[in-house]
């Protein structure tokens, strides 16, 4: 199913300015999606997911975060190839909301309260396909017919107070998807609802990413989520993916003692009151992420791991490849 | 919407009413007998003489009562007459007085709202740079300079100094009228006026502006692809906005305070003028009708900034 890729990136690395030093938030990072394919990008808050997502689209903090060195290539929506981190503003403004559509964590912050949720999702039509306004309505409409939202005729003309909070994140993403692109950035879609709803905006993701056959970019911290929507699974630490690998392959097998941690980490049901009844505290990971200021010599994961030997100080680890395109950033991986 | 509007109206009404009970109120409370001021010193009076006279004006009764006489001839425009103008009705003197200083108030708040909101925006785009610093400084001197020097600088180094427009007066005494001869006397004035207010607005949109720039939706604008200036423009403006429409709104009440002085510096002919002589004349009805009519041009600008308020957020509505 997986088609040609539509983004590639090659040794990303994104630096923040942090009282003068430069930062590294983001560390030699690769990854592909190609059309039609899921990639879940997962880990801790400050782990990096989001400043790669950013780095994408190139709306890092003016002044504060850039692309330090690396290639960004997307196939646009054309078949034309670009290097996003060499473009001007100008091109990718035309971009942006184009070729790659983006949903945020939010949805009701994500929307400005002053305009209608017509206005809103008819702009990157009207901006990028240079429609009428009526035109870009029309659109709007049924672009709320194809997210699910009832009565489009009346949502159109509703500000964005006046929908719930999964009403509201499914006319973000019709706002992400108003002019068909070629890749889909979802950063922490479903965090900020209901479960129930949660499972709704999740399907609804998948379904939509079926019929456009985009590339879906998708940013959580949620395990559970990625089992439901991901084909593969990229998992960072403290600015580097330090495991990667097909969604079963990952999660029967961690190659990565942070992967297998967090796993653990996930409690089951039924789990926690048995260890409740037990006195027993819930599964952590022992230790807290390093600040990316001093990041330990060597593997990043080091100082919390329980396999960590001698000559995991000295060296950061490359990412091996340990088979079936799954690969771990491990000298011990075998061993795991 | 309508609705809304109905509402804000009968707030304004009772805000009115409520004015008119304090106005009586107050004057009332103030020391001296009103009395005092129907009376010629050098004419001896006596005791039963008085009387007769605070009977005759009424003066004798309750004071709801006299409250209630004074409102229901001030409904029907009668608000008595001038005592120390020999018994001109105070409405006409008072309406005559009412444009000019409608005039310069409004010319002042217009440039202020024009000046402080480009100025404000402009800091806040240009964060940090000297753009921003400069601004900054000058809106720190804007707010702390008191009318009264701003108005004797402004007079002395435009008008005596530079010569660039007249020093007082709305109209060239003697001349036909012309709308060039008004705006030449109103400019000046109404800048000097505008000084202090653009300042405050220009703080407010500046930090408002800043404010919003670092909301989700503004992040949202620019991952649509939308132009930079439209992302300020349209959709963080727009939202900036809501907490100056309201700062202006309440500040309304300073720029009369303002303009007063203003009129006084610049000998325009106006309620200030007006309200300050009545005031150290002791000439009730003058103070009461002057006070009612600017207190009512507040409640009615109140209003006015509701309405936009209203027109500008659609949250309001519901609520």
């Amino acid at each position: 199913m997986a088609g040609l890729p539509v983004i590639e990136i090659k040794g990303l690395t994104t630096t923040f300015r942090i009282g003068g030093r430069e930062v590294a938030a983001v560390r030699d990072l690769d990854l592909t999606i190609a059309a039609g394919e899921t990639l879940a990008l997962v880990g801790e808050s400050g782990s990096g997911k989001s400043v790669t997502s950013l780095s994408i689209v190139g709306l890092l903090p003016k002044g504060i975060g850039r692309i330090a060195s690396g290639r960004l290539m997307l196939r646009r929506k054309s078949g034309e190839t670009v290097e996003l981190q060499a473009l001007d503003n100008e091109t990718l403004r035309c971009i942006r909301g184009n070729d790659i559509g983006m949903v945020f964590q939010e949805p009701l912050t994500s929307l400005n309260p002053v305009y209608t949720i017509g206005e809103q999702i008819a702009e990157p039509i009207r901006i990028h396909l240079g429609k009428s306004r009526r035109e870009a309505i029309a659109d709007a409409v049924r672009l709320l017919v194809d997210v699910g939202i009832p009565d489009p005729q009346r949502r159109v003309r509703q500000y964005p107070h006046e929908l719930s909070g999964g009403m509201r994140q499914r006319a973000t993403i019709a706002m992400a998807l108003a002019c068909n692109p070629a890749l889909l950035i979802a950063d922490e879609p479903t965090t900020a609802l209901d479960v129930t709803i949660q499972a709704q905006i999740l399907d609804l993701l998948a379904k939509l990413q079926a019929e456009r056959g985009m590339a879906m970019l998708f940013v959580t911290h949620n395990l559970g989520v990625v089992a439901e929507i991901a084909d593969r699974v990229a998992v960072m630490y403290a600015g580097s993916i330090v495991e990667a690998g097909n969604v079963p392959s990952v999660f029967s097998h961690p190659r990565h003692p942070y992967t297998k941690g967090l796993m653990r980490s996930v409690p089951q049901l039924g789990e926690a009151t048995a260890l409740k009844e037990a006195g027993a505290p819930l599964q952590t990971i022992a230790g807290s992420v390093p600040s990316l200021i001093d990041l330990p010599p060597g593997c990043a994961f080091a100082p919390r791991c329980p396999y960590a030997i001698d000559a995991c100080t000295t060296a950061f680890p490359d990412l091996v490849d340990t088979g079936k395109g799954h690969a771990s950033r491990c000298i011990r991986w075998q061993e795991i | 919407m309508s609705q809304y509007i109905i509402r804000r109206v009968a707030v304004g009404f009772f805000m009115l009413l409520a004015l008119t009970v304090l106005i009586f109120g107050l004057l009332r409370l103030a020391p001296g007998d009103p009395i005092d001021a129907y009376i010629n010193p050098s004419v001896p009076m006596s005791a039963s003489d008085l009387d007769a006279l605070r009977i005759g004006l009424g003066l004798d009764q309750p004071l709801p009562v006299q409250y209630l006489a004074w409102l229901r001839a001030a409904l029907s425009g009668d608000f008595g007459y001038s005592i120390q103008r020999g018994g001109i009705p105070v409405l006409p003197l008072v309406f005559d007085r009412i444009g000019p200083t409608i005039l310069l108030m409004f010319s002042g708040l217009a440039i202020a709202i024009v000046v402080g909101i480009a100025t404000g925006i402009l800091s806040a785009v240009r964060r940090n740079t000297a753009t921003d610093v400069s601004l900054s400084v000058l809106s720190f001197i804007g707010i702390s300079s008191p009318a009264f020097l701003t108005a004797l600088l402004g007079l002395y180094g435009f008008s005596v100094l530079l010569d660039w427009a007249p020093s007082g007066g709305m109209l060239t005494p003697g001349a036909p009228f012309s709308l060039g001869d008004l705006l030449s006397h109103l400019v000046l004035p109404a800048c000097l006026l505008s000084i202090a207010h653009s300042a405050m607005i220009m703080r407010y949109m500046r930090a408002s502006l800043l404010e919003v720039l670092s909301q989700d939706y503004v992040r949202t604008a620019r991952a649509k692809g939308v132009r930079e200036f439209w992302v300020i423009v349209k959709h963080a403006v727009r939202n900036a906005l809501l907490p100056v429409i309201t700062l202006i709104g309440s500040t309304i009440g300073i720029a009369i305070g303002g303009a007063i002085f203003i009129e006084s510096v610049f000998n325009w002919p106006g309620m200030g003028l007006l309200m300050i002589n009545a005031v150290t004349r002791r000439d009730y009805p003058v103070i009461m009708c002057a006070t009612l009519l600017t207190g009512a041009c507040v409640i009615i600008v109140n209003l006015l900034t509701d309405i936009i308020y209203a027109a500008v957020d659609p949250r309001i509505k519901v609520s």
